[in-house]
């Protein structure tokens, strides 16, 4: 048996370069992020920055060019003219009602789900849950005109206990009940992650020092769980306040980007489209940083 | 977030076919809809001092007769287009309305380019814009050298005079434009200070829609929409266009009932008038069960029962007659009607300025006007067209086309007022003293509250 000597293995360029990585873990982690992070900023932030710098442009009335002076003239526009307001408040009001709504329609989903179901029985409820995310969103809206619509199910159901003319579409409330329907799933998930990290024996505990049931919920359970509620209601409130599909397909009422849309697709005023998109980013910013103190992003 | 871009992109979609209507209906069954019902057309060709008897059109079974189909090869103009500007530059780069550049892929039997191609040698490129607006955001992409002209409605052709964004041409440079419709050769909607800015293509009228089993008597007027005591029976039901334009119906309307408000143009309001039209519409805004903006909406609105009686293009009542099978009639309102009129206009910055006007010159021909009247259902600016055109031409033919669509019925393109972007400067003696189309849209916004 003859001994070979133990040669040092060639240092190819790959494996230079990997074990320079490999001392350097700052390095990799720069090469990581750089991609995504790059592209966010450039793409991402640009595009605010810029959607903010032509808010402050205007559209020339004659040639319906747009004049790149900074002026203030779309906002004097927003707070002057009452109708924005109206199409504001609507918009956050109802974004909210949808959001309340799908918190108590999702909390005992959920709570089922995360507490009684057997593995089998969740499985199938995940799979119901995610089901319409399946289908387009425009078929699920369709689908609810017909369902609220002059000779719909809505209407024939009234109709038959005694109650004629329900007809909800076209109507305002049309709007909550679609949305409510739409983001449904989006609210579930979060509450029953939140409800599947809560610790069996702290319910224990609350039942054996003596609380009943109902006081366990709301002294135990709903503190513990309420950040994963906010998470869901982000989710909930930012589609619902970005929306302006379901709107114009249900009722004859503006939200906040219909304004947008229409300024920006039919009149092609895209400064006064940018002026107003700068009040949902506003609200929505506001929104987070009231999240976050409730301990939203803990609980994602 | 994804879903949401995808329901954007299906809404697009969705626009995309509608808005065929700003400038003309789209897709081959359309026209094929619209030419096959006869009765349809006639009643929207009814001069409006007929208006009373033309309900009895929604009445009248479909009388029509067709062609040999499909047995008619496409027909060749006769047109020398070596003379018509300099050389052709190999290229030509359009923004058109779906449709308005046939090339025999969605029928073999409408194919207005390949000729064109294979006589200029300009290889036709086409974008489809989605709306009026599209269109005047895409012709000024590159410094206005991206495209070399566009088939621009009349709600988007003064707005690109204005700004420079396409040029004058001399009309007498083109062969044949003479022969077009005398009421469309010096048409405000392009024609400024004398200058034409292009060529007509064609053009049609929004009708009244009504559901017959249920808006009885038949309207005559438009006040079964807009007047408090005679649309009393259908409100909750009323539809309205939904597009800042709109707002001119309202002031046709004022224009007849309210003479005192001194009304001459639609398009053409001072803020007194603008705003006796907007107080119309807001007044109405609670009687609207629906605005449309998809014609597909509206379709399915009647046919529920939603809403029953408002504006329409004609291709909505062909649709629900004869293919949905409906109870609706459709009827010029004694006091006319809103409509469109479509031009080709060329890029001031073209870079292909020869085959752009060649393009023109090919397409006011009366052998091409035949192909895309029939493809869309609507009227040709071309009246020479007829000769083929009541031959029953093509696949989409029917007898008495230019009849069915007035075209050589003054009394009923007279009753049309033509879609035109509204602005600041009235036109006439009134000076800048008018309201301008960004003030209609934000109006709008208000109207619907």
């Amino acid at each position: 048996m003859t001994s070979t000597p133990i040669q040092a293995p060639p240092q190819s360029l790959r494996r230079r370069l990997l074990a320079r990585l490999y001392r350097h873990p700052r390095l990799q982690l720069l090469l990581l992020l750089a991609p995504p992070t790059g592209w966010f900023g450039a793409v991402y932030l640009g595009s605010l920055a810029i959607l903010f710098v032509a808010a402050f442009w205007y559209l020339d009335p004659l040639t319906s060019a747009i004049k790149h002076d900074l002026t203030l003239r779309n906002f004097q526009t927003l707070v002057s003219n009452a109708v924005y307001r109206t199409i504001t408040l609507r918009t956050v009001g109802i974004a909210a009602l949808v959001t309340v709504l799908d918190a108590l329609l999702a909390f005992p989903v959920a709570y089922y789900m995360a507490r009684y179901a057997r593995a089998r029985t969740r499985t199938v409820m995940f799979i119901l849950v995610m089901l319409p995310l399946w289908s387009s969103y425009l078929v699920r809206v369709y689908a609810w005109r017909v369902i609220l619509g002059q000779g719909g199910p809505f209407e024939w159901t009234f109709a038959q206990i005694g109650i004629p003319d329900v007809v909800l579409y076209p109507s305002d409330l049309a709007i909550p009940i679609v949305f409510t329907y739409i983001w449904l799933p989006y609210m579930i998930l979060p509450i029953y992650a939140g409800l599947e990290r809560l610790p069996t024996s702290l319910l224990e505990a609350s039942g054996d020092l003596g609380a009943r049931p109902w006081m366990t919920f709301r002294r135990v359970v709903l503190p513990l769980v309420f950040p994963a509620v906010v998470a869901g209601s982000i989710f909930t409130f930012s589609l619902t306040l970005g929306d302006y599909i379901t709107p114009g397909l249900v009722s004859n009422s503006q939200f906040i980007g219909n304004v947008i849309y229409d300024s920006q697709g039919v009149s092609g005023n895209v400064p006064f489209a940018a002026a107003y998109a700068t009040v949902p980013v506003l609200i929505m910013a506001l929104y987070l940083v009231v999240a976050r103190r409730l301990g939203a992003f803990d609980a994602l | 977030m994804r879903r949401q871009i995808l329901a954007l992109a299906a809404t697009a979609a969705v626009v995309a076919a509608a808005c065929g209507g700003g400038g003309a209906t789209t897709a081959p069954s359309i026209a094929a809809t619209a030419a096959a019902t006869p009765a349809a057309t006639a009643a929207a060709s009814t001069p409006p001092s007929a208006a009373a008897s033309a309900s009895e059109a929604a009445s009248a079974a479909p009388s029509y007769s067709t062609g040999e189909y499909g047995t008619i090869k496409p027909l060749k103009p006769a047109v020398d287009l070596s003379k018509v500007g300099g050389p052709g530059e190999g290229s030509l780069n359009i923004i058109i309305w779906a449709g308005y550049a046939e090339s025999g892929k969605n029928d073999p039997v409408y194919d207005w380019v390949t000729a064109f191609e294979q006589e200029t040698g300009c290889k036709v490129n086409t974008k489809v814009g989605n709306t009026s607006d599209e269109m005047v955001s895409l012709i000024r992409q590159g410094g206005g050298a991206t495209y070399d002209g566009v088939s621009a409605s009349g709600d988007a052709t003064l707005r690109l005079i204005a700004n420079g964004d396409v040029a004058a041409i001399d009309p007498s440079t083109i062969p044949g434009f003479g022969d077009i419709a005398p009421f469309l050769q010096n048409a405000p909607h392009y024609v400024v200070n004398g200058q034409h800015y292009g060529v007509p293509h064609g053009w049609g009228g929004n009708t009244l829609l009504y559901r017959s089993d249920i808006v009885t008597p038949a309207p005559t007027s438009w006040n079964v929409v807009f007047d408090p005591t005679a649309s009393k029976p259908y409100q909750g039901k009323i539809t309205d266009y939904d597009s800042p334009i709109y707002i001119a119906d309202a002031a046709l309307y004022l224009k007849a009932h309210n003479p005192e408000l001194g009304i001459t143009d639609p398009y053409e309001l001072t803020q007194d008038q603008f705003n006796a039209a907007v107080a119309l519409l807001t007044q109405q805004h609670p009687w609207v069960g629906k605005y449309w903006s998809l014609f597909s909406d509206e379709i399915d609105n009647f046919k529920s029962g939603t809403t029953v009686v408002g504006t329409t293009w004609p291709y909505q009542y062909n649709d629900l007659k004869y293919t949905e099978k409906s109870p609706v009639g459709q009827v010029v309102p004694t006091e006319g009607m809103t409509g469109w009129a479509d031009t080709w206009m060329m890029s001031s910055h073209a870079a292909h300025p020869n085959c752009m006007l060649k393009w023109m010159a090919w397409m006011i021909t009366p052998e091409v006007q035949t192909e895309v009247a029939e493809y869309f259902g609507e009227a040709p600016a071309n009246p020479k067209a007829c000769k083929y055109l009541d031959a029953t031409y093509g696949d989409y033919g029917l007898k008495n086309f230019c009849q069915d669509y007035g075209v050589n019925d003054p009394n009923f393109y007279n009753s049309i007022a033509f879609w035109r972007t509204p602005l600041a400067d009235c036109g006439d003696s009134r000076g800048q003293t008018c309201v301008d189309y960004s003030a209609w849209t934000q109006a709008w916004t208000t109207i619907k509250g």
